[in-house]
């Protein structure tokens, strides 16, 4: 019963700011929620102990009886095994750290405010740890939409303001379609295999032949799940909403990005990886798709100015090749980079929200410059995530990434790698590396550029945290003098990620180059089928014939004397990359910063392309929100219900009254008539008597 | 003795007349009176017949139908009072506001 205490204290803490926060003052209302993200953490860290040991059984606990009906029994269950273990750790843990951070970045908030922040910051920790320690598809899909309505709510915080309340609900339409695809693949895998249970799917898919030719019903479903993983982990085409989504407070971002959201459709395809490796056409997709997303956010990163959105279309990038991983069937490289990704792209969302909090709410990097001396902890701490992002070893980013870059040339035992897929994620990577380290320059070298504009939040900028009636960061730093180092609560979790983005990858560290690759091993059971006979109730770890024995063969072929060498080689072409990378940026905006410009100026219709996204908000809205609209104003408003509905109703009225009219001539209102016609009426009935 | 058919042609005459006078007349205590006329024929019948079979229904009947005649004519006359104080004329076709 203790896994239910994981989602149940942040929910708890949800109920208790929700219902009292008001009247309490902020340190009680953000220190319950801060607690019970760290009594989450603490108890995962209890429960996830046994999972380190020798022996790991996952663990389940069912809590009650959900869904009885007919052949669907779905309890309401938890699962403990080794991949929820790592998203349990991640989401509190990171969580955690999200939560201390907002106690100092939101603290001039209204006491209510503050309190509706930190209510919808637990609820929404407690859906994703309900989505990561599901055991079927119903009760993962409550964590699944639950994060989703957390999504709308924190990003629509300040709900005053029209760009972020558009925002929310972008986010919360984009989102549905994607459900939609979830909800139909979740139908599908019932109508196939009779069951919900990850496992039970696990075993009757690994029953099956993989779908090597054509399109069968796993292919279909997978691809449905897949339409939903797009949705919430934002790649292409449902990336759009994740830009928007910088309009929440920043430590929202840090959560959405880093935590919780955006990593459920990599996990979600992780949990489901026996039914993923069946439809090799479907993994051929999902690389595709990520790939494709993993480049073409990368190069919009490379223009933009808003120093959240350069975070946004990153993380989005990341994502993608997280989804390049899954789609080669390196899933425990997916997961890998999952979470050492989440150390470091809070550190710097949490890093970018401390420099926004110094400059007022400024978010435009053109008015950053030379900050380095004001904030140095932030300025190192986001550094670090820098270099851990671009790939530069030993930090986390470059064992996760280069293991996925590995996967994507030489491929798994369930899916194909492609020197294509290599090149684009390398380029990706060099283009990571360029736009990280051209945030860095914008924002912390150079000359500032801050001081001059005024502060910048009198220049209606669109979607700074200025135009924001709700934020206090204006009136109280607006005007006075240099900016300065954040509280300590916001420090001290940008050490402590920062810490963590070192180290995170060490236990990832491939055997190519005498490490171990731990995470891989310890992730493998999880991706495996456990013996039908135990996984009903009492799952074990004994894992069935074909995946392990397939597996031993093909680590047979990939560890290699070949595939040491090549992947040897590879990590030093990746290790060139990155480099390559912070120098061109080091050129380009440290050493000539008008250099930029030139070339922005001389690619002309690129340039243009890249920083207006490829239009592909714009292409969406000719194509799908416009038709729509037109089709709801001009044929469902004004034709149906206003012509059809209304017209029906309105005609029925019409037609008694019309009726009416000629029945009630026969009242004259003369007695004698009535009298008259009673007489008659009396005479007819008595003469139908008679006469027969 | 009278023949029972002598009463029944009696008792339709009176009806006639009573039925003529509710159609005809232009003045509503006149209507009031022919419908007494018209209740007093149908008495006449049920008495006449009940004597013919030998029975009292038909005196019994009677009485009801008197009695109820009484309360009848009590209403009736309060009624044309009260719509006289509003129009000042007796003639039913003065009375029309009952309709569309």
């Amino acid at each position: 019963m203790l896994l239910l205490l994981i989602p149940l204290l942040p929910f708890l803490g949800f109920l208790a700011n929700a219902a009292f926060g008001r009247r309490l003052p902020k340190s009680v209302s953000g220190g319950a929620a801060c607690l019970a993200m760290v009594a989450a953490f603490l108890v995962s860290a209890l429960v996830s102990l046994p999972m380190f040991g020798h022996d790991p059984h996952p663990v389940e606990s069912v809590i009650f009886t959900w869904l009885p009906s007919g052949d669907l029994q779905v309890p309401f269950a938890l699962r403990l095994d080794q991949l929820s273990t790592l998203m349990i750790l991640v989401v509190t843990g990171i969580g955690s750290l999200i939560h201390i951070y907002s106690v100092g970045y939101m603290h001039e908030e209204t006491d209510s405010e503050y309190a509706r922040y930190f209510s919808y910051l637990n609820l929404f920790a407690s859906f994703m740890l309900v989505l990561v320690l599901g055991s079927s598809f119903p009760v993962m899909f409550v964590g699944w939409e639950g994060v989703g309505l957390c999504s709308y709510l924190l990003i629509g915080f300040y709900y005053t303001k029209q760009s972020a309340s558009d925002a929310g609900k972008k986010a919360f339409v984009v989102n549905r379609v994607g459900d939609f695809g979830f909800l139909l693949g979740m139908l599908l895998v019932f109508a196939t295999f009779g069951t919900l249970d990850f496992q039970g799917v696990a075993a009757a898919a690994a029953a099956r032949a993989p779908e090597t030719a054509g399109m069968g019903v796993i292919t279909i479903a997978t691809l449905l799940l897949f339409l939903g993983a797009t949705g919430k982990s934002a790649q292409l085409p449902l990336h759009i909403w994740l830009p928007d989504a910088m309009e929440g407070p920043t430590p929202v971002s840090a959560l959405i990005h880093a935590a919780t959201m955006v990593t459920a459709g990599v996990y979600m395809i992780g949990r489901n990886a026996v039914l993923f490796s069946h439809a090799p056409m479907t993994l051929e997709v999902i690389a595709v798709v990520g790939v494709v997303t993993a480049l073409m956010a990368g190069t919009i990163g490379l223009v933009q100015n808003d120093i959240k959105r350069v975070l946004a279309y990153s993380t989005v990038s990341q994502l993608g090749y997280m989804f390049l991983a899954m789609g080669v069937g390196a899933y425990a490289a997916g997961i890998f980079h999952l979470y050492t990704h989440a150390f470091f792209k809070a550190l710097m969302f949490l890093g970018s929200g401390a420099v926004i909090h110094a400059l007022a709410g400024e978010q435009d990097m053109q008015r950053m410059g030379g900050l380095k001396k004001y904030l140095p902890v932030t300025y190192w701490t986001f550094l670090i995530g820098a270099l851990a992002i671009a790939g530069v070893p030993p930090l986390a980013g470059f064992f996760s990434k280069d293991e996925i870059l590995f996967r994507s040339m030489v491929g798994t035992e369930h899916g194909h790698g492609s020197v294509i897929l290599w090149l684009v994620g390398s380029i990706t990577a060099l283009l990571t590396a360029i736009y990280m380290f051209r945030l860095v320059f914008l924002t912390f070298h150079g000359q500032p550029r801050f001081a001059a504009s005024g502060g910048g939040h009198d220049t209606g900028h669109g979607h700074g945290h200025a135009a924001s009636p709700g934020q206090g960061h204006d009136q109280s730093h607006g005007h006075h003098g240099a900016p300065h180092e954040a509280p300590p609560s916001m420090t001290i979790p940008l050490i402590i990620l920062a810490i963590g983005s070192v180290v995170a990858g060490l236990i990832g560290v491939p055997q190519a180059i005498g490490g171990s690759n731990r995470i891989e091993h310890f992730l493998e059971p999880a991706f495996e089928v456990h013996s039908p006979a135990e996984a009903g109730t009492q799952p074990g770890t004994e894992a069935t014939s074909v995946f392990v024995a397939r597996g031993e063969v093909q680590s047979g072929v990939t560890h290699g004397e070949d595939a040491v060498r090549t992947e040897q080689t590879l990590m030093g072409l990746s290790t060139l990359v990155a480099l390559v990378g912070i120098a061109i940026a080091g050129f380009f905006w440290f050493r000539r910063p008008d250099g930029a410009d030139g070339v922005a100026r001389s690619s002309g219709g690129l340039y243009k392309l890249l920083y207006n996204k490829y239009y592909i908000d714009e292409i969406y809205d000719a194509l799908i929100v416009q038709p729509i609209k037109r089709l709801s104003e001009g044929a469902l408003w004004k034709g149906v219900d206003a012509g059809l509905i209304d017209g029906s109703v309105n005609g029925v009225g019409a037609t008694v009254r019309g009726l009416s009219q000629s029945l009630r001539q026969l009242q004259t209102g003369s007695v004698r008539t009535y009298a008259a016609s009673l007489f008659l009426g009396v005479v007819m009935i008595l003469g139908w008597y008679l006469w027969t | 003795m009278v023949p029972l058919t002598h009463y029944l042609v009696l008792s339709g005459i009176l009806f006639a007349i009573g039925t003529a006078g509710v159609f005809l007349r232009r003045n509503l205590i006149t209507v009031l009176l022919s419908i007494e006329i018209m209740l007093n024929a149908v008495n006449l019948t049920f008495v006449a017949v009940g004597r013919q079979i030998g029975t009292v229904d038909g005196q019994i009947i009677t009485f009801f139908v008197m009695t109820v005649a009484a309360a009848e004519a009590a209403v009736g006359l309060a009624l044309v009072i009260a719509l006289f104080r509003h129009r000042e004329t007796l003639s039913p076709d003065a009375f029309t506001s009952l309709k569309w």
